[in-house]
């Protein structure tokens, strides 16, 4: 017992566990619960931050189109970037509470529509200079010009209003939104001198590390700011971002200690690195989610009995374990899972019946004629198998599904949201509200599957606003139930953010906000040795 | 005007006229490509009222032929414009990687050309014996494996059994020479092994039907050894097929080697140029594509000068 004790000790120092995971493993091999976590406070104190060294981070997701300007990140390793040198105003803490970063308060009215946010005393930019309210707000006008390209001008548009007074932002909204702090944690929001309206890609902000070189597609790298104002993160002297988009070459370079962590293990190896001394698998469960959606305006799809019919001709089972390898969780329906804060558990999971979906699909009067369905090898990781899986047992019950291989180049604008039926993926959203209002309100920029519900969007509006969180809680359960049994979306599966770590990493923890710790795991680990 | 300076000098005109109808064939292909930059930047986050933003400030709202000549003159003035995508300037952006492509194929040329060559000259020598058949066994095999299997090979042998090297190979402003070296041993072994075997059969070939000349007969009856034979009378008359084919080669390794770039994540000009026909950044892909032509036209026009200065019969023409 006590070797076995001795590993899921180690594992915990590791920072692999939560006190509920080590104390759960713990009584089981005997362990009385007091004692177990007693030793998870004594152990979790015990591994204590190194300071120094240089953390190097090997990624996919890089080109030499990359660019500094925040507005504009889109792909993995520009947000990892974003997240070193920057900071926002918020943040969400791994258990999906808000972490105050440059604001230090939040405070609303009652009706959520006006919300004051108080800027941090003597927070350093990289230049010497120091975070003010008027920062704030130019950053957030900046975003707000659609001139800024900006990937999180959604997020903003509701602003009706920004104000700076002193060291107190005062942001009024066009309609309430109770969620308004979490939404100004989303990464394109970095604060930014002067808003960086003067020039957007210097890179200058106050987060715990300064660029050092950028080669956009080839590598970052960072050194320590000095006066960073947070003494929690950014401990090592120097952070290195490698560009690895080759899955063998990353991987290689973290098996021989070239990088200290790399991204998107592919599922299919992760059995063969498990084995591999010095180097963890970390596989953390998300938002992110992969889809097949239909356009609920177009024909067969505009008939809810094909959707249907098609929604309970996939074997979600199947593939989570077939192109996942078992790392992620089936879906049902709707882009929420229990990431999110406010999600109901007990919703009824949809499974496979091809029975059903036959007989569904009779009713429907379908022509028979086949229904294709486009995928590409970039919707997402397996997506060509996904769709094949998916035609087969469609076929086995009775539904002519077909899978038109489309080319990776030109994907996302000659097929995506034009097609009426294609493999897709959506990395999710910090809360419930900015998912729905995404992709599934019927007047959204991206709404994907065409669903127009005016009940939906009447819920979706009105949990907006609502602070009462129970019955925040039963409107978004009523709209999940709409949108899984009238939507045009197909969720078959959430994937975990699978990442490889190694040995001599400290300080790691899941985070199901995003891939590498939410972007900040180069910030808030440290090199043991 | 001597004869021979007046072929290379119509050769190069042909060429600088060749690399013009290159620009505009490179110019109409990425026309064609589905797509526009707009939405490739912009990616599945678009939304209308974006695009049409992007558009208008990237000036993709004028016609193909206004850009196309535009472009033309600022390529001939050596501005190359500045990339639709992050804004960087293109002729600097390249400039560097540029810099990092010669620098591989420099590499691999300096070990793959001596080799071939002597391996083709110890082939011939040893025709139909055995060492003529083991170099030609080893080199055929290593230029019938796929470029990407062969480093990945290299990767698993060098740095997981053998961990003397590393797998990414990297090399960056700053870095020493002996530095930069080590980085880039794994790509060079590569491209070694893929590029041998082409050069050494030509070598052999070349020297095995000039060995067929009565000249050989002579030199061999005056009692020269067949090294020297090799080495003295047919390897000179040789030298023009063998330069083409390594000039050839040659071209390759700057031009052709995108695949072992991405494999171990080395920062240079075919990686660049493939990022940017994914975003359709037209000004980058033009002014790279113009660069790899220039390359390819100018040794094959080397090639072509050095077989005419080699052939006695082209220097001397009756």
């Amino acid at each position: 017992m006590s070797e076995q004790f001795d590993r899921i000790v180690m594992q915990m120092r590791q920072g692999g566990m939560t006190r509920r995971e080590f104390v759960g493993r713990a009584t089981a091999l005997g362990v009385s619960t007091a004692l177990a976590s007693a030793i998870f406070t004594k152990g979790a104190r015990a591994e204590e931050a190194k300071k120094g060294g240089v953390i190097r981070v090997g990624m996919s997701g890089g080109e030499s189109t990359n660019s500094l300007d925040p507005a504009l990140a889109a792909s993995e390793v520009p947000f990892q970037v974003n997240m070193t040198w920057g900071e926002m105003l918020t943040d969400v803490k791994p258990d999906g509470t808000l972490d105050m970063r440059i604001a230090e308060e939040v405070s609303s009215t009652p009706d959520a529509s006006e919300w004051k946010f108080k800027i941090r005393k003597g927070v350093e930019y990289h230049n010497g200079a120091t975070v003010t309210a008027e920062d704030v707000v130019a950053t957030l006008k900046r975003h707000t010009d659609e001139k800024s390209q900006s990937g999180a001008l959604g997020v903003v548009k509701g602003i009706a209003e920004m104000k700076a007074e002193g060291d107190m932002v005062t942001l009024k909204l066009s309609e309430a939104n109770a969620d308004l702090p979490y939404l100004m944690a989303d990464y394109h929001l970095i604060i930014q001198p002067g808003g960086g309206v003067d020039n957007p890609t210097a890179a200058i902000g106050a987060g715990p590390y300064k660029v050092n070189v950028n080669e956009p597609g080839v590598r970052h790298t960072f050194t320590k700011h000095a006066n960073y104002f947070d003494s929690t993160m950014g401990h090592a002297d120097e952070v290195e971002i490698l560009v690895i988009n080759d899955n063998t070459a990353r991987t290689a370079a973290l098996q021989s200690g070239q990088v200290h962590m790399i991204n998107r293990v592919d599922p299919k190896i992760v059995e063969l690195l498990k084995g591999v001394p010095g180097v963890s698998i970390k596989a953390v469960a998300g938002r992110g989610h992969y889809v097949f959606i239909m356009h609920c305006d177009k024909a067969p799809f505009d008939n809810n009995d094909v959707r249907m019919a098609l929604k309970l001709a996939i074997n979600r089972d199947e593939m989570v374990q077939k192109i996942l390898g078992g790392l992620g969780s089936v879906g049902n329906d709707f882009p929420i899972n229990s990431a999110y804060p406010l999600f109901d558990d007990s919703i009824p999971q949809r499974t496979f019946d091809a029975a059903k979906a036959g007989e569904l699909y009779k009713k429907s009067g379908h022509d028979g004629s086949p229904i294709i369905l486009r995928t590409a090898p970039g919707a997402f990781p397996g997506a060509v198998e996904a769709a094949q899986l998916f035609a087969a047992s469609a076929q086995s019950a009775g539904i002519p599904l077909e899978v038109k291989l489309e080319p990776d180049d030109g994907y996302w604008s000659n097929v995506w949201n034009v097609e009426p039926f294609c493999a897709s993926y959506w990395g999710g959203r910090p809360v419930q509200d900015q998912m729905y209002s995404t992709a599934y309100l019927s007047t959204a920029e991206w709404n994907d599957t065409k669903f127009k519900n005016a009940k939906f969007d009447e819920l979706l509006l009105a949990a907006r606003g609502e602070l009462d969180a129970a019955k925040r809680k039963s409107e978004y359960s009523e709209m999940a139930n709409i949108l899984r049994d009238e939507g045009g979306l197909i969720l078959p599966m959430f994937n975990d953010f699978v990442s490889g770590v190694s040995d001599t990493i400290g300080g790691w923890q899941d985070d199901p906000n995003g891939e590498l710790m939410n972007g900040r795991a180069q910030v808030r680990c440290w090199l043991n040795s | 005007m001597h004869p021979v300076l007046k072929l290379v000098a119509q050769r190069i005109a042909l060429g600088l006229l060749l690399l013009l109808a290159v620009s505009a064939v490179i110019f109409l292909g990425v026309e064609a490509l589905p797509g526009d930059t707009a939405q490739a930047i912009l990616g599945q986050s678009a939304t209308p009222q974006a695009l049409a933003n992007l558009r208008e400030k990237m000036g993709l709202d004028q016609p193909a032929m206004v850009r196309y000549f535009h472009w033309l003159g600022g390529i001939l003035t050596g501005d190359l414009g500045k990339a639709l995508t992050n804004g960087q300037d293109i002729a600097q952006a390249i400039g560097q990687r540029l810099g990092n492509t010669l620098f591989l194929a420099a590499c691999a040329g300096a070990i793959s050309v001596p080799l071939a060559i002597l391996l083709g000259l110890v082939a011939a020598r040893y025709n139909g014996r055995w060492p003529d058949k083991l170099i030609s066994g080893i080199t055929l095999s290593t230029i019938s494996l796929p470029e990407f299997v062969a480093a990945y090979f290299v990767i698993y042998l060098l740095t997981q059994l053998i961990p003397i090297f590393n797998p990414v190979a990297m090399v960056f402003p700053g870095m020493g020479f002996w530095e930069k070296l080590h980085a880039v041993a794994l790509p060079v072994i590569v491209l070694v092994l893929v590029v041998l075997a082409h050069m050494m059969r030509m070598t052999r070939a070349a020297i095995l039907n000039v060995m067929q000349s009565a000249y050989i007969e002579t030199a061999e009856l005056k009692g020269l050894s067949p090294m020297q034979v090799i080495w003295r009378h047919a390897f000179p008359n040789a030298i023009a097929p063998i330069v083409s084919v390594v000039v050839l080669n040659l071209a390759y390794l700057v031009v052709g080697v995108v695949v072992v770039e991405v494999v171990f994540g080395y920062n240079a000009l075919g990686q660049f140029l493939v990022d940017h026909v994914a975003k359709r950044d037209l000004p980058v892909v033009q002014a790279v594509g113009v660069i790899f032509a220039g390359v390819y036209i100018s040794l094959n026009i080397l090639a072509d000068v050095i077989a005419i200065v080699a052939n006695p019969r082209l220097r001397h023409p009756r």
